[in-house]
This record gives C-alpha cells, structure tokens and sequence, in this order.
C-alpha cells in the first residue's frame, strides 16, 4: 500500500521532550512524529520504551518539558508559547491499559457519565448496540471479565465522539477468541466514528492485520516509520495471498521440512526446504505469501 | 445519678469536630495525595504533629496564642467578638487541630490507593476536577472516609490535654467527659469517675470495632451475600 497523502490530511503533528522515570532509570521521550488523519497507527516497542507516555502526552495528562503538538491549525501544547491545552478540552478518547472503569456505577452509568452536557443519550444506545453491551448494562464492573470491561471501555471513549482514540494496549491481557473480536470492534468503529486510532500493540500479526500505519519506539526514540508488512518483512512480497501466524511443529521428512504454523485459529502446513528451515524454529513468527497458485473457492453452507 | 452535662457536651464536641474536620480535611488530603510540589514533607509533618507532640504543648501554645492579653487573641477579641480561651469554640478549634492527622491521613491513603487511571480517566472524558472528585474519586473511597470520621470521631471523644489547656474545666461549658473522669477522682469520688469511665470504655470500643469491620470488608460480603 502507498503512503501517501490526501490534499486536504490533517495532520497531527507531535514534536516533544518528556523526561520520565522508569524502573531502569530515567530515560528521555524524544519524539518527532507526523501522523496522518484517519489511519490506525499501532505504536510498537519494548515496554518501557515510552509508547504510554506518548499516548498520555498526546491526551494532555503529562506536560512535556519542551515541544509542541498540533493537530491541524489546532494547537494543544507549545511550551514555548506557554500553551497546555487541558486534557478536558481535548477531543480524545482514551481506553487505559486497565480498563479504569468507574467501580461506582453501572456500565450503564460509565456511559452515560462520559457524556457531555446536554449531549443526548442517543449515543450510548446507539454504542451499547454495536459493541454488544446490552446485557452488561446494569452490572457493575467488578462482576465483568477482561474482555467484557475492555469493550465498556472502549464504548466510554468513543461516548463524546472524539476525534483521535488512543488505545494502551488494548488487547495484550485477552484470550485468542476475545483479541479476534475486540480487534473487529475497534476496526468497525475506527471506520464508523471517522478516528484516527493510534494502538499500543506487541503482537506483529495483529499489527498487520489491524494497522495501517506503524511507529516504532525504542528508548525513547522512534526508530522506524512505515507500512506495517513493509517494516516486518525484509523484501516487499507482493503477493496475492498473505498471512502471518506462528511457528508450532517441524517434521523433517526426507529432503523437505512440513511446518505447521498457526494462523489465527487454523493450523496450516506449509511445505519448506531445507534452507528455509534452516532459519525457523517453533515458535517463530512468520509470513507465508504465495502469488503464483489457483485459489480454490468453495461456497459454504 | 452522674451528671450527663460532660457526656453530651464530649459528643457534641466530637460531632462538630468530626463534620469540620471532613469539609478541611478532603481538600488537603486530595492535595497531598496528588502534589509533586517541593513544599509536601513539610505540611504533611505539620498536620501528622499531633500525633507525637505532647497535647498540652498544643493547648500550650494555643492558650497562649489566643489569650486576649496578646495581639492576636486581643485582635479576635477586639474584631470578632471571639473568645477562644476557656470557651466552647476553642474547645472546637483545639479539637480540629489535634484530631486533623486522624482524618487526613485515611483519606489521603484512600485517595493514593486508587488507580492514578480512573482520575486521567474522568479528565479525558472532559469533567472538571470537581465533578471527578464528587463523582469518581470520593465514591470509591468511601471505606477510607467512614475510617477517617470514625476515627476522629473517637479520638475526639479521648482527648484531655489540649482541652484541660485551653478550656480548663467549665461546668457545662468546657467540661467534657475525660476531665470530668479526672475531676470526680481528684474529689475522691469513684463511683462517678468509674461510670463516666465504663460509659466512655463501651462506647470507644464499640466506635473501633466499627472501624475495624468496615476495613476487614465484612460489611461489604455480607453485603453480596443478600
């Protein structure tokens, strides 16, 4: 895919220094991002690289020591000019790595709390409905599992109709089913709610799959920009077909090496020689793509 | 019969500390929960003071300091109308002072114990510091608050020294229960100062099992098991 840019993007421009305290020490957040309007932006890096603290930078609850961050013509800090625009007033939706809801009130009342004055209650309905929270709504959020609270989260945030959703590591603590699900939600309402979605996110395939933009973090620095697939794989596949999954058995037989990979929840054998086996062990991630074959189509059902 | 003057007049005393002491303590607990300022170690040395200082240097220092021989307590004296020394309202004012950690310092351990999240939470969906407090931060720390009232509440009821100093011991006025206890044994008479004592015993008990119930959770599993 190009990147390239629309005429008329926003761009949200992010040109920081935050000095921070971590458990190795103090490191310094020195970033110098252009991003998009509209994409889904995933933030990747070690833990402890910095990525939260961007996210809380961006959404006005940390101050950096110098910088400036612009969306478009909107300015929402610039120390120089002594402008920290309140994380009240910025139009940001938040979704914490956990979760943070209210233990006082219903999930209903999450919601509903989230609204802005005089804002109608049109919104939460409208959001209970396509994030499925319908049965939840008169429970409180200690009775809910991860998935379930991740999901009133994310319906929280989006209540006000912000125009940038951050997300900290939204579906690192989920199972396989729930990661699946919650990674359509937060596709369908990226697509619905107009966001530019930035998501802090360790797992390569779900960044492929979920990402259209990537930023990576180390120490504080970004390190590497781009199209997510172009930064994981060495050459440019251009394939037809194209999956990442992980490593989960090897069999030798005879001159070729069957490998089983798990692609999401289907296991596929893949055929390897024994070079290409040389450099694979169980466990690894990998890509298989294929361009030269007869796809077979099978109505089902 | 005991004359109950003492007795009401300690929990009216510890009633209207207590309500005080909640509206002051709130705000100061919520800023020293939430400060990076430099100035933090000292005022929280200031307000936990009464917990290791002696009460009749607070009473000391408070006669001293309102007396209206003295600038200051002539100043309240001469503007306000207010005598602080041997009455009632220094009795509060005394009480507010040495009972301020007991208050503060749940609430603060409250406000410190919550997930820093729901707080950036609350401001990015746009509410004001206010409506996070009332409506996010104090709900969630109820058991904190409940501790702090009881606990204030309790200790006013205990309180001699700073009282002695600074209300002395008025009949009806300043006399509360714990100098009363003191006066009935000076006059040689036991059975009064032991029914004050045994009255006073009862109820502090019961004032800490409370405490202690509502920190334990049990409050809150019988709750869910309804």
């Amino acid at each position: 895919m190009e990147v390239t840019l629309k005429d008329h993007a926003t761009m949200i421009e992010l040109s920081f220094v935050k000095k921070l305290k971590s458990s190795s020490g103090e490191m310094i957040l020195d970033v110098d991002l252009s991003l998009e309007e509209g994409r889904l932006i995933t933030l990747y890096g070690k833990s402890g690289a910095g990525k939260t603290t961007l996210l809380l930078v961006l959404a006005g609850l940390l101050k950096p020591e110098r910088g400036y961050i612009k969306i478009g013509n909107e300015i929402w800090t610039d120390t120089e000019k002594r402008i920290q625009l309140a994380a009240q007033k910025r139009n940001v939706g938040f979704v914490f790595q956990e979760y943070a809801l209210f233990p006082n009130m219903t999930i209903r009342e999450n919601l509903l709390f989230a609204l802005a004055k005089h804002q109608s209650e049109k919104i939460v309905d409208h959001l209970v409905d396509i994030i499925d929270l319908g049965q939840l709504q008169n429970r409180k959020p200690t009775t809910l599992s991860g998935g379930q609270k991740q999901r009133v989260a994310l319906a929280r945030a989006l209540v006000k109709k912000p125009k940038i959703l951050l997300l900290d590591e939204p579906l690192s603590a989920l199972d396989h089913e729930m990661r699946a699900k919650l990674q359509s939600y937060i596709m369908e309402v990226h697509k619905e709610f107009d966001l530019t979605t930035i998501l802090i996110s360790h797992d390569v395939s779900e960044i492929i799959r979920l990402s259209d933009y990537l930023v990576e973090i180390d120490q504080g620095k970004v390190i590497r920009q781009g199209h997510p697939s172009d930064l994981f794989t060495n050459d440019r596949v251009n394939a037809k077909f194209q999956f990442t999954g992980e490593v989960i058995q090897m069999v030798k037989q005879d001159f070729i090496v069957i490998v089983t990979v798990l692609i999401g929840k289907d296991l596929v054998k893949v055929i390897a020689n024994d070079k290409e086996a040389e450099n694979l062990m169980v466990g690894d991630r990998v890509m298989i793509a294929s361009k030269a074959f007869n796809p077979i189509i099978h109505k089902i059902g | 019969m005991i004359d109950w003057n003492p007795l009401i007049l300690t929990f009216k005393l510890a009633m209207i500390t207590t309500v005080l002491l909640l509206i002051i303590s709130i705000p100061i607990a919520y800023w020293l929960a939430y400060t990076k300022a430099r100035i933090k170690p000292v005022i929280e040395t200031l307000v936990s003071m009464p917990l290791v200082l002696p009460p009749t240097v607070i009473g000391f220092y408070m006669l001293v300091a309102f007396s209206p021989a003295n600038a200051f307590g002539g100043w309240l004296d001469n503007l306000l109308g207010l005598r602080l020394v041997f009455s009632f309202e220094g009795l509060v004012l005394g009480s507010l002072i040495y009972s301020l950690p007991f208050m503060v310092h749940p609430i603060q351990a409250g406000f410190a114990n919550l997930s820093p999240s729901l707080k950036n939470a609350s401001f990015v969906l746009g509410k004001s510091k206010f409506t996070t407090l009332r409506s996010v931060l104090l709900p969630n720390i109820k058991p904190s608050i409940i501790t702090g009232i009881i606990l204030a509440f309790a200790h006013t009821i205990g309180e001699f020294g700073v009282v002695l100093m600074i209300g002395g011991n008025l009949p009806g006025k300043t006399r509360v229960a714990s100098i009363a206890i003191y006066d009935e044994v000076e006059a040689m008479n036991y059975a009064a100062a032991n029914t004050y004592s045994v009255i006073l015993f009862g109820i502090t008990f019961l004032i800490l099992l409370i405490v202690y119930l509502i920190n334990g959770g049990y409050f809150k599993r019988s709750r869910y098991n309804d």
